[in-house]
């Protein structure tokens, strides 16, 4: 059960090569190395490794019918939510659409609750009123189902950032799919006249719902999208690249320079979503050569091991951590009672007197409470 | 979209915005962000976001801006729970709603009509003073009277003041209420009048299926005021076609004060 070295054996940091990123309207970048301590290469991988089967659980309860309604998937991309995490700080704003669950843990919601709100559950982190597109936290805006609205809500959120002057920056994140959407222009546009400190995230998993970057974009160079916005194209599987690239991107927002466009490629294992097999409009054989050769868990892993950073029996402690962690979660979300039904009208409104709200006839009333 | 999107946002992180349509036609486009990003995050959070956001703009008809300018989104948006609605008519109901609706921690949608902007209205000292408010979810009898109960919201409350005046002189007193607010509706208001009364005529500028009258008409006949009601409630509203653009035309799609008058009547039968 200990792990066999000492720890003093280890390094207690190493420097690694990462991956140059493509620039758009920027004379330099961030640059190619990085410099990672034995403290968080170990917390990236709890993290990523804690969503990774979190996610696979979330799976497995979907299809036991305990979850239901829609269920968006992150596995394959946790080195996207981890790496941002890893760049900004607490104090800083995130938004994103509903491949959400993998925010909604970084930016600081345990397992349990999360996993409670995809079951349906009084002990979710909405109280079993949200479900899985609409999961919030202090600083984290979810979690929202209409594609592209989120984008022009971080824009509003890195407008307050502005004007309540504190130096805090909103990552407003949307996906290849969602990069088509006119009102991310709109925002573009607005974040670039005002100079907000936004950072906006396309995450370009290749695919939008079934179909492939190549059949619904005339042009897939999605950091250059923002057009008069600089941009960054970063390897999305690599960790240490996007945070990298986020921290480059936070200095340069919050130097107050206006908004930059950042295309993180990455790749999701699962469907769409749920309902979404994913495997009509893509290979096996393709799903299978990203696990094999870019899986962002396995890259952190040998890079930790190679560098002497962590060892493999320390590391499958960690996996046994992790498994025992989110085997209690759905323990709690598959046992936790669901909503009281006199719940149902309550948070209507915010910070309102107690009032009645109409059930399914006029006979039937809920009171509603703030 | 986008504008609204980044106001609603800007609330969400702890701003108090107020997001001005340039008419409320133009927010049909931003629709979503109004109901799906402001009014329903409140209650999808169980309560940890709030969007303290005011959407204000002028509504409904204007004069020869034609069908694309001229709807009224009265029913539109007070179909919609986690939102309130406001429609001012008079000079005081405008600021009082507004700074109402500017303190309150919700999202609000104010509905103010272009015809209205450049008609004087007398304010009392108290109105005029600087903390003036008008709570939202209380409507307003602008006109005690004993014969029939007359409810309207924004422009139309004024023609229903001129209608009144008319029947005055034929012997019939109407009760004028002035909704205020759309959403929540102060229904209990409407039913002491109707008690009082026994005669319902609605009015509204806009499209009458699935309208404001509809639905004060149906909450009327769950209540207690149905029993006293002596015939069935009337509907005024504006005319079932875009809005067209002759003057000729324009001034027959929208409620006038001789429908008014004819309507009480009918609903007198007199």
């Amino acid at each position: 059960m200990v792990a066999s070295r000492n720890y003093g054996d280890f390094a207690s940091e190493a420097t690694f090569d990462i991956k140059p990123c493509d620039l758009h309207r920027l004379e330099k970048g961030p640059g190619t190395t990085a410099v990672m301590t034995r403290e968080e290469g170990l917390q990236y991988y709890k993290t990523m490794q804690t969503i990774r089967r979190m996610e696979l659980k979330s799976d497995q309860l979907y299809k036991q019918k305990i979850i239901r309604g829609f269920c968006h998937l992150y596995d394959g991309q946790e080195a996207c939510c981890v790496g941002i995490e890893a760049a900004i700080k607490p104090t800083d704003h995130v938004i994103t659409a509903y491949r959400a669950h993998g925010f909604t843990y970084t930016r600081g919601v345990s397992v349990r609750e999360i996993l409670a709100e995809l079951t349906g559950r009084k002990g979710g982190c909405a109280k079993g009123k949200g479900g899985s597109m609409h999961m919030y936290t202090k600083n984290f805006y979810g979690g929202n189902g209409i594609v592209g609205a989120q984008v022009p809500l971080g824009a509003g959120v890195a407008l307050a950032c502005k004007y309540f002057g504190k130096n805090e920056i909103c990552v407003a994140l949307y996906g290849d799919g969602a990069a088509n959407q006119g009102q991310i222009f709109e925002t573009y546009n607005m974040a670039a006249l005002w100079k907000l400190p936004c950072i906006f995230v396309c995450e370009n998993n290749r695919y939008g719902m079934g179909t492939s970057v190549e059949r619904a974009a005339a042009s897939t160079d999605y950091y250059k999208r923002g057009y008069f916005i600089p941009g960054l194209r970063v390897d999305g599987m690599d960790i240490l690249c996007v945070r990298e690239a986020v921290k480059f991107a936070a200095e340069y927002c919050r130097s107050g320079n206006g908004p930059l466009v950042m295309e993180l490629q990455t790749y999701r294992y699962h469907g769409h979503s749920m309902s979404d097999p994913g495997i009509s409009y893509r290979t096996r054989e393709e799903i299978q050569e990203v696990r094999s050769k870019s899986d962002p868990i396995t890259l952190l892993k040998d890079r930790m091991v190679n560098n002497n950073l962590a060892s493999v029996e320390e590391l499958k402690e960690i996996d046994v951590a992790v498994r025992k962690e989110i085997e209690e979660a759905a323990q709690f979300a598959t046992t936790d009672p669901e909503p009281p039904l006199e719940e149902l009208g309550h948070h209507i409104y915010f910070n309102e007197p107690p009032f009645e709200v109409r059930g399914p006839n006029q006979w039937i009333k809920y009171k509603s409470v703030s | 979209m986008g504008f609204a999107g980044i106001a609603v946002g800007a609330a969400m992180a702890g701003l108090r915005p107020v997001c001005e349509f340039m008419t409320f036609n133009f927010s049909m486009q931003a629709i979503d962000q109004v109901i799906n990003s402001a009014a329903k995050s409140c209650y999808m959070s169980a309560g940890s976001i709030s969007v303290p956001i005011v959407f204000r703009g002028p509504n409904g008809a204007s004069a020869g801006v034609a069908a694309q300018h001229s709807q009224c989104f009265a029913a539109w948006y007070g179909h919609c729970p986690g939102l309130k609605v406001v429609s001012p008519w008079s000079a005081e109901d405008a600021k009082g709603l507004l700074k109402s609706s500017i303190r309150d921690d919700n999202p609000v949608v104010m509905l103010e009509s272009e015809l209205l902007y450049g008609v004087p209205f007398e304010m009392s000292e108290q109105a005029q003073s600087k903390d003036f408010v008008i709570p939202i979810g209380k409507a307003k009898i602008e006109r005690p009277g004993t014969h029939v109960t007359l409810v309207a919201h924004s422009r139309p409350v004024g023609h229903c003041m001129e209608a009144a005046t008319v029947l005055s002189k034929e012997g019939v007193e109407c009760e004028v209420i002035n909704l205020r607010t759309i959403r929540p509706m102060d229904i209990e208001t409407v039913e002491a009048s109707v008690v009082k009364t026994n005669h319902l005529v609605t009015v509204e500028g806009g499209w009458p299926q699935f309208g404001v009258g509809a639905e004060i008409c149906a909450r009327i006949m769950e209540g207690p005021a149905f029993n006293y009601l002596d015939a069935p409630a009337v509907r005024v509203t504006g005319a079932d076609v875009p809005m067209p653009y002759a003057k000729i035309l324009e001034d027959n799609s929208i409620p006038q004060v001789k429908d008014i008058v004819f309507a009480v009547k009918k609903a007198l039968n007199i």
